[in-house]
């Protein structure tokens, strides 16, 4: 299906890869702004669904979407409970910078 | 130079640049938008491998719920962002050392492995190329994941709850309507019969 037009997974995959890696690298060069740490754990989520519909395609199996469809639901879950933790976290504290999130240590 | 290879290459540049606008904005906001522009052109891309359900989904997920989610809250906190910035380059070394390494192993695994000829021949679900996407993956969805589709069901009940509860604050000294107690109150408790001396008052 892919092969038809004249693209492979190698080209998919390498999209994926640098997406992945721009979202690694965003952790660490916005690591005081929780917000952007988890725009950048989307991102990470999205190269992982482009992978698998990408092998999807390559191989002719359904099975990759339906499990793409899944991680879809986790981020979605993931991107609410993490939002609303900040919102709590803000109303507490004042602030949203990384560093300040200490009160577990007891 | 195909049509379907010429737009692959159009979304994905669109797509690299505006995940690099989003971890380097400065504004979160712009942040955000860029985001929302990456999902946009993933879905471009996922309808280009033939996902055109998920393509759909991805955009009305993300881009309506999802980036919007985002978009309220960093306009909602009143967080000065620029001191958030401070000391942005500081990791920035390391973390080019780790995101070069970790891209030259991805781009060595995704170039250099070979598909054995076989494995086509056992997919779990081969795709019916006479089946519409949506029809095809509906009738496996509802089928065979059954189970996964509610649990993924019950995921997102959890999160809504989860959410819900994390955030609703109750103020306290706040009147506000108790039916069942309005209701079950008693002519005994609510009146009470005075005697009142004539001329004197309470």
């Amino acid at each position: 299906m892919l092969a038809a037009a004249g693209l492979g997974l190698g080209h998919y995959l390498t999209v994926a890869a640098i997406l992945f890696t721009l979202g690694v690298f965003g952790i660490f060069l916005n690591r005081k702004n929780i917000i952007i740490i988890l725009m950048s754990v989307e991102l990470i989520l999205l190269s992982v669904n482009l992978n698998l519909v990408a092998f999807s395609a390559e191989l002719g199996d359904l099975a990759g979407q339906v499990f793409a469809l899944i991680i879809l639901t986790v981020a979605a879950a993931e991107a609410a409970i993490g939002l609303a933790i900040l919102v709590i976290f803000y109303r507490n504290r004042g602030s949203i910078a990384v560093e300040d999130v200490n009160q577990l240590k007891g | 130079m195909t049509l379907p290879l010429f737009f692959f290459f159009v979304f994905s540049a669109i797509t690299v640049a505006s995940a690099l606008m989003v971890i380097a904005a400065r504004n979160p906001v712009h942040s955000v938008l860029f985001l929302i522009l990456a999902f946009v052109n993933a879905a471009g891309l996922f309808m280009l491998a033939g996902a055109e359900f998920l393509a759909l989904i991805l955009i009305v997920v993300y881009v309506g719920a999802v980036a919007v989610l985002f978009l309220f809250v960093t306009m909602m906190l009143d967080v000065d962002f620029a001191s958030l910035r401070q000391g942005m380059l500081q990791y920035a070394p390391i973390g080019v050392v780790v995101g070069v390494i970790l891209l030259l192993e991805l781009l060595m695994v995704a170039g250099s492995f070979v598909l054995a000829p076989e494995v086509t021949a056992t997919a779990m679900v081969p795709i019916d190329p006479s089946m519409s996407n949506i029809k095809a993956l509906g009738e496996l969805l509802y089928t065979r994941y059954i189970f996964l589709f509610q649990g993924a069901g019950a995921v997102l009940l959890v999160a809504m709850i989860g959410a819900i509860v994390l955030t609703l604050r109750h103020k306290s000294g706040v009147k506000r309507q108790d039916v069942f107690h309005q209701t079950s109150r008693t002519r005994a408790e609510a009146t009470e019969l005075v005697k009142v001396k004539s001329g004197e008052g309470l």
